[in-house]
């Protein structure tokens, strides 16, 4: 066969995927064939439960029929009536954390964007040890997540940690030792761990869309008088436009779906730090009221598909109209 | 091209703040690894008083590591070698045939990447509890059940990938072979595979690395028996007394394959990861 391969030009022009002459049916049920396992796959762990998901938040699904859930009885909106009445408990603290995770989200996702786009474009030109540089960016986005928290959890030890020795004893920016994983300071400590772990996803891509703008563009403009400011808003920003909208998304619904940092960071987070991941979490898992959770789980879905639908639609209006 | 001043004279210290942002926590990691423990218990140092590497001796015995590991890498390298076999087919189908449906299943794919995982761990607990029920198949608490479901996590940006990888290979390749009387399935494997080797190496990769460092999932799905290292070092930060010398050791130990594999392959990921997000 090797040898056939060596001489590619002598094939006949006849398109991949064309069903063979001797076994049509096959052929034409071929690309089914592999695409089978993946959508098994699919199928039994994201499509079924979130199928069952969604069954599960109309129903009363305590502990007690968590073993035989079918025989849960059924509730209708109950769960959502519950989940979105602020003026209850539940729906109190679900608010309370949705908002928490909005704040947190956009701090992360505006500075991750600021740091990942000033990066970018100030390594972009060749200098000594700039590869080097680029190499030590990424490592933060390789670094398994459990790791990279439970350090910064270390970090922030009261009277430990790496953080209160550098701002109070050594550049005495605060005074005395304050607690970082207990109180209202625990919304700093998960914004600045989601930016360190986020920040280099945002320069990666970033980086990967300035290599494709052609260099020409910059010189006909630099030729035309324009400072490196000018540049970049009249040439590099409008440009990467494209790669700015996904980027922005998808550093949004990472962010916003978190579960990582809150879980290992705190043994229960503080209000301040109550992501709504971990929140709905906490909710399922200490109540085991399954049904409740479910809705909650359904309640964030629909918020992240609205965003998301809407954000991609703008996007498209303001495309047809420029 | 000329730089203006002030950018000549930002660059270096908004670099140098960048990494200095990036390397701490690093840094942290590394120094308190070498720590005696009294070190760790004070005042934090930037330097330990006495080097010594026995935390990396001590942390398997205070905590069942070792079993930790074990489980981490057979779920992590099981989901690996499955999601890529799995992505191979897939990826061949969309690269090389146009068929009806391909646009939607390549975007359905990409879609469950975005909803948030508490949506299905609830339900996949229940089904993974009532499918031992009534078929005896344990999958609540086993590796097994694990395995299924880290698979399915990489799935979506592996199939990318792939497709990706054999979309740059040229499909003369396929017609030679084709022509020389071998099928569809000969042509991906003794043909097209052997091309997309190192595609496929950093996909692998990237599958490892994601079910490694999984651990919502492995949080509600394992039992003292299954527990995986992400689940199990936190068990190991959250104790009354933590010998933090030792946690920073373990993560050290846990963080260097993956990130040096990472670093090792990043121009294939690099390319890859960002195509991917920026098709999307």
């Amino acid at each position: 066969m090797a040898r056939t391969v060596t001489a590619p030009g002598s094939a006949p022009a006849r398109a991949p995927g064309r069903p063979s002459p001797r076994r049509p049916r096959l052929a034409k049920a071929l690309p089914y064939l592999l695409l089978a396992p993946a959508l098994v796959a699919e199928l039994a762990v994201h499509i079924i439960p979130m199928l069952v998901g969604a069954w599960m938040s109309l129903l009363h699904l305590t502990q007690f029929f968590i073993r035989n859930w079918t025989q849960a009885p059924y509730g209708g909106l109950t769960n959502y009536r519950v989940a979105v009445n602020a003026h209850g408990p539940v729906g109190e603290d679900l608010l309370h954390s949705f908002l928490v995770t909005v704040a947190i989200t956009a701090v992360v996702v505006g500075c991750s964007w600021l740091f990942g786009m000033t990066a970018a474009v100030l390594l972009e030109r060749p200098f000594p040890g700039r590869a080097a540089l680029r190499t030590l960016f990424l490592v933060p986005y390789a670094l398994p997540v459990f790791t990279a928290v439970i350090t910064w959890r270390f970090m922030f030890q009261r009277d430990t940690g790496m953080v209160n020795a550098l701002l109070s004893d050594q550049l005495r920016l605060a005074h005395g030792h304050p607690f970082w994983l207990l109180g209202d300071r625990s919304f700093a400590a998960v914004t600045a761990i989601a930016i360190w772990r986020m920040w280099p996803f945002a320069f990666l891509t970033i980086t990967a869309g300035l290599q494709s703008i052609p260099s020409d563009l910059y010189e006909a403009a630099a030729l035309d008088g324009a400072g490196s400011l000018r540049l970049l808003g009249r040439v590099t920003l409008p440009l990467l436009r494209p790669v700015n909208r996904v980027l922005l998304l998808v550093l949004f619904l990472w962010t916003f779906n978190d579960f990582n940092v809150a879980y290992i960071l705190f043994d229960q987070p503080p209000a301040a730090a109550d992501m709504i991941s971990i929140h709905i979490y906490n909710a399922s898992f200490i109540t085991w009221n399954f049904g409740l959770g479910a809705a909650m789980s359904v309640l964030l879905l629909a918020f992240l598909m609205v965003v998301t639908l809407g954000y991609l639609g703008i996007g498209r209006l303001r495309s047809r109209h420029a | 091209m000329r730089e203006s001043r002030t950018l000549r004279w930002a660059r270096p210290v908004v670099l140098g703040l960048l990494a200095l942002f990036t390397v701490l926590p690093l840094y942290v990691m590394a120094v308190s690894s070498i720590k005696p423990l009294k070190d760790v218990q004070g005042r934090f140092a930037w330097l330990p008083t006495h080097v010594t590497f026995r935390p990396f001796v001590d942390m398997w015995r205070t905590v069942p590591l070792g079993r930790y590991f074990v489980n981490s890498l057979v779920v992590s390298l099981a989901a690996t070698v499955c999601s890529v076999a799995i992505a191979i087919l897939a990826g061949y189908a969309v690269s090389r045939y146009r068929f009806a449906g391909r646009g939607t299943f390549m975007t359905a794919v990409l879609s469950t990447q975005m909803f948030p995982g508490i949506l299905f761990l609830l339900p996949l607990f229940l089904i993974f509890v009532n499918v031992e029920k009534y078929t005896g198949l344990r999958l609540y608490g086993s590796r097994t059940g694990l395995t299924v479901t880290y698979l399915t996590f990489a799935l979506p940006f592996s199939i990318w990938l792939i497709a990706g990888y054999f979309d740059t290979i040229p499909r003369e390749l396929d017609e030679a072979a084709r022509v020389d009387g071998a099928g569809p399935l000969r042509t991906l494997f003794r043909v097209v595979l052997p091309v997309a080797a190192p595609g496929v190496v950093a996909v692998a990769i990237y599958a490892f690395m994601t079910a490694w460092g999984e651990v919502l999932f492995a949080s509600v799905l394992t039992d003292d028996a299954t527990r995986t290292l992400a689940v199990g070092l936190r068990g190991y930060a959250t104790q009354a007394n933590v010998y933090w010398n030792q946690v920073m050791a373990a993560s050290l130990v846990i963080s260097l394959p993956v990130v040096v594999g990472f670093l090792a392959l990043q121009r294939f990921l690099v390319h890859g990861l960002t195509a991917g997000a920026v098709k999307s």
